[in-house]
């Protein structure tokens, strides 16, 4: 009983000291955060879709699936070049990190749009 | 020799002082010199065969690289894509565009409408023979910034060097050699310098040139395996030695998403990335990656550990409880399919020969001999762990990378004579770290201190020893020779094994295999041409659309060179149509008829070293023949074929051996020939025995072609006897 007490008070304490540290993070890196979670969304959208239907074509599965991954990834790359508490990438101006996650979403989808069939 | 005068040649210092360059500049201008020289004679020291013989392709697979080549360039990359190929493995087919590497075919015929666009007439086979030296020298080039990524210039410019005249990577890019390998060296090379590029940078443009890199080699060579299994294997040890950063999650991620989507894109790879067992380490790395760094990122935002704990106990249990079932699922329904034998002959050498009798036999998949080492490495064999003691040393990212590349290679070349291809890069990148860190300790030495000898110590080596003898303080008189001694010493081992290097490479990697030399009597070069003669025979003397049937070693060369349909060829993609030639030519004739007529076999080729002793001909590969085609039809026993466990072909051998339909074709009016001086008729030179069966009658074929020197040998199947 007091067991489940203190699990369940941890899970509470867990959650509210991680909305409160979630709260102070600048607004750039929130909204790249949003972008994330809506590919990750779509992409379990994309498998429940699957799970229903069959997976043939297997090809526009994947590619449906990779380019929300893909671009989920390149998302969170993107995040860790921006965010100034990474003393790594300091001296990187967040315009090339830019620059570097259009590319490379670019090169993502061309060839996505390939293997759609 | 006498000082430099100086007084009488004033003018001449002062035009020669205008001129002089600063330091850096110096330095700059002898580092592009060397790698421009380095760069010329990868090339060149590849062209033996070329000089000796004349310009074709060797050996036996890139006879089909140059036949799909040919048919890109006259056909068109549409065409190429889609090809079936009716002319090989008569009745099936093959669909060729879905069973090959493009990335050679492509490049070579890049290359060509390049030379073509710049007005340079040349014909395609010329551009297919210098494929490979020409990738040889880009590979020098890799070599060079590799090696100043991970230690810095004079490392980079050493490895050049050592991998310029290698043999262990001569051997498979000799010029002519056009196959898969020359292609895939370089693409390895490259992804791996890329992907190093990136963990040390942390940038996303290099990861993605990394994954073009990687695209590159999945599409050159089936060996591409190793580097999806290498780099996930790379990102596990630096997650466990704690030198985890932002730039791995960058760099590994961008590089497995977008590498994996365009390696899709290769029919021939098609989904394996996702459904099979070998591609499965590079995704569980992958997930285990955004695990981690999520935990770390909670980490960072919580302040309480205790809180934190409890989250990663959760969390962690949770992850490892879905990833197990997950693959536990997919491996038990089948739908991850487990290691293929080819990859999983390296993790158990012994697999092959029980199982896969057809991976067995091939030469280049036997485990290597110590002495195969030494002749492809030399003194790179020692100067390797002295490397991996320097690296680890000055351990970062990048040293890690080729410390694991090196150790991971140099293992599976142990296994297999052909990988010893892959230790390469790595092995000369190592070794140039223990020359290069050597070589400049000692000249720090020599440099240290007393700056007043230094004009003095780089006249000739005693006069040297004499002055700075006599210079030196008497507290460390002996560093200095023992340096300069050192020096000479290194010196000798490099020239050395340059000397090695290019004998290696003139004698034994600069046969075509397809022609033949040997010494006659008198020592003059005699050369035998054998298997072109034979070839043309075939593609002027029968009807276009017959089939010939012949060992699967032959197949390519045949539909390449004499353009007619194969039974089976080297793709061996088909265990059982192989199993049903070797059946046909283990049996006796009247069995082996019956199955030739259901082929619609029109010709039998066989190939015999008995008049000149050439050994790899089909009575020595014929017991292979006898152990696929048991393997499937079990109305095949080796031990018929065998007396005492011992193969023969003189009397004493087994009937069955010497009435099978090999033996009759191999000997046939073999029984007159005097092959030898002082020896009997039928002497066969290759066993070194008098045959057994000399009267060899054939019913249901017909000699048809023996070339010049008898080595190959095609039968004409006759059509059955009228009724009456």
């Amino acid at each position: 009983m007091a067991r489940e007490k203190s699990s369940k008070d941890n899970a509470k304490a867990l959650f509210h000291s991680l909305r409160s540290a979630y709260a102070a993070t600048p607004v750039n890196l929130k909204i790249i955060d949003l972008y994330v979670g809506f590919a990750v969304f779509t992409a379990l959208i994309q498998v429940v879709y699957m799970a229903s239907v069959g997976s043939f074509p297997f090809n526009s599965f994947l590619s449906g699936v990779l380019s929300c991954v893909g671009t989920a990834v390149l998302a969170v790359c993107l995040r860790i070049q921006v965010n100034k508490e990474n003393k790594e990438f300091k001296d990187l101006p967040p315009e090339r990190a830019f620059a570097d996650f259009v590319l490379c979403n670019l090169v993502l989808h061309l060839v996505i749009m390939n293997f759609l069939g | 020799m006498a000082t430099m005068p100086i007084l009488p040649n004033m003018p001449v210092l002062d035009l020669v002082k205008s001129f002089k360059l600063k330091t850096k500049q110096q330095e700059l201008l002898i580092r592009v010199s060397i790698l421009c020289l380095v760069y010329v004679l990868a090339f060149i020291t590849r062209l033996f065969s070329v000089l000796r013989y004349e310009s074709m392709i060797h050996e036996f697979d890139p006879y089909f690289n140059y036949r799909t080549t040919l048919y890109l360039t006259q056909n068109g990359f549409y065409d190429f894509w889609n090809w079936f190929d009716y002319e090989s493995w008569y009745p099936l087919g093959r669909i060729v565009g879905g069973t090959l590497y493009p990335g050679l075919m492509v490049t070579a015929a890049l290359i060509y409408r390049i030379l073509h666009f710049l007005r340079f007439a040349v014909h395609i086979r010329e551009v297919c023979v210098l494929t490979a030296p020409f990738f040889a020298s880009n590979t020098t080039l890799v070599a060079y910034f590799f090696g100043k990524e991970i230690w810095d210039t004079g490392a980079g410019l050493v490895a050049a060097i050592l991998i310029a005249i290698c043999p262990g990577y001569i051997s498979r890019s000799v010029a002519g050699s056009y196959d898969n390998e020359g292609v895939a060296i370089f693409a390895l090379l490259f992804t791996f310098y890329l992907f190093v590029k990136a963990v040390n940078t942390g940038s996303l443009a290099w990861s993605l040139a990394s994954a073009f890199g990687y695209f590159y080699m999945v599409s050159a060579w089936g060996g591409y395996v190793f580097i999806i299994n290498l780099i996930p294997l790379y990102v596990l040890v630096l997650l466990i030695t704690g030198r985890y950063s932002m730039r791995l999650y960058v760099a590994y991620n961008c590089m497995y998403v977008l590498g994996m989507l365009l390696a899709m894109q290769i029919r021939f790879v098609g989904f394996q990335h996702v459904q099979s067992g070998e591609h499965m380490a590079a995704m569980g790395v992958f997930f285990l990656l955004q695990v981690f760094y999520f935990l770390d990122w909670v980490k960072h935002m919580l302040s309480d550990t205790k809180l934190f704990q409890a989250f990663l106990r959760i969390t962690v249990t949770c992850a490892v409880a879905v990833g197990a079932i997950a693959l536990g699922l997919g491996m038990l329904s089948g739908y991850i399919s487990p290691w293929t034998g080819r990859f999983y002959s390296l993790l158990d050498p012994t697999y092959a020969k029980d199982h896969i009798p057809i991976i067995a036999s091939v030469s280049e998949h036997q485990p290597t001999a110590w002495s195969s080492f030494m002749f492809d490495f030399h003194i790179l064999l020692f100067l390797f762990p002295a490397g991996l003691y320097f690296c680890f040393k000055r351990l970062s990212d990048a040293t890690i990378f080729i410390v694991m590349y090196g150790l991971t290679s140099m293992y599976f070349a142990g296994v297999m004579v052909r990988l010893i291809l892959v230790a390469t890069p790595a092995v000369c990148l190592v070794s140039a770290i223990a020359v290069s860190a050597t070589v400049k300790n000692l000249t720090v030495l020599l440099r240290s201190k007393n700056k007043g000898v230094q004009t003095g110590s780089t006249k000739g080596s005693s006069s040297s020893k004499a002055s700075s003898k006599a210079l030196l303080d008497q507290s460390q008189p002996f560093q200095k020779n023992g340096a300069i001694a050192l020096l000479f010493g290194a010196f000798y081992l490099l020239s050395k094994y340059a000397t090695h290097c290019t004998w290696v490479t003139s004698e034994a990697y600069s046969s075509p295999s397809i022609v033949l030399a040997a010494r006659g009597a008198h020592g003059s070069r005699v050369i035998f041409d054998d298997y072109r003669e034979a070839y043309f025979w075939l593609r002027q003397n029968t009807p276009p659309d017959a089939k010939v049937m012949s060992w699967w070693d032959y197949g390519y060369q045949i539909t390449a060179m004499g353009n007619r349909t194969v039974i089976v060829d080297n793709n061996t993609w088909n265990n059982t149509h192989i199993a049903t030639v070797g059946r046909a030519m283990s049996s006796y004739e009247d069995e082996a008829i019956e199955i030739m007529r259901s082929l619609d076999v029109d010709y039998v080729l066989v190939v015999f070293g008995g008049v000149t002793g050439y050994s790899s001909d089909d009575i020595n590969k014929f017991l292979w023949m006898v152990r696929i085609g048991g393997g499937v039809f079990p109305v095949i026993k080796e031990p018929d074929y065998l007396v005492n466990g011992e193969y023969r072909v003189d009397k004493g051998a087994a009937p069955k051996m010497l009435n099978c339909l090999m033996y009759k074709l191999c000997y046939y009016r073999f029984g007159e020939m005097l092959t030898e001086y002082g020896k009997p008729p039928g002497y066969d030179r290759a066993r070194g025995v008098e045959i057994g069966n000399k009267d060899i009658k054939l019913e249901h074929l017909e000699e048809a072609f023996t070339t010049s020197n008898w080595i190959v040998r095609i039968y004409k199947v006759k059509p059955p006897n009228n009724r009456w």
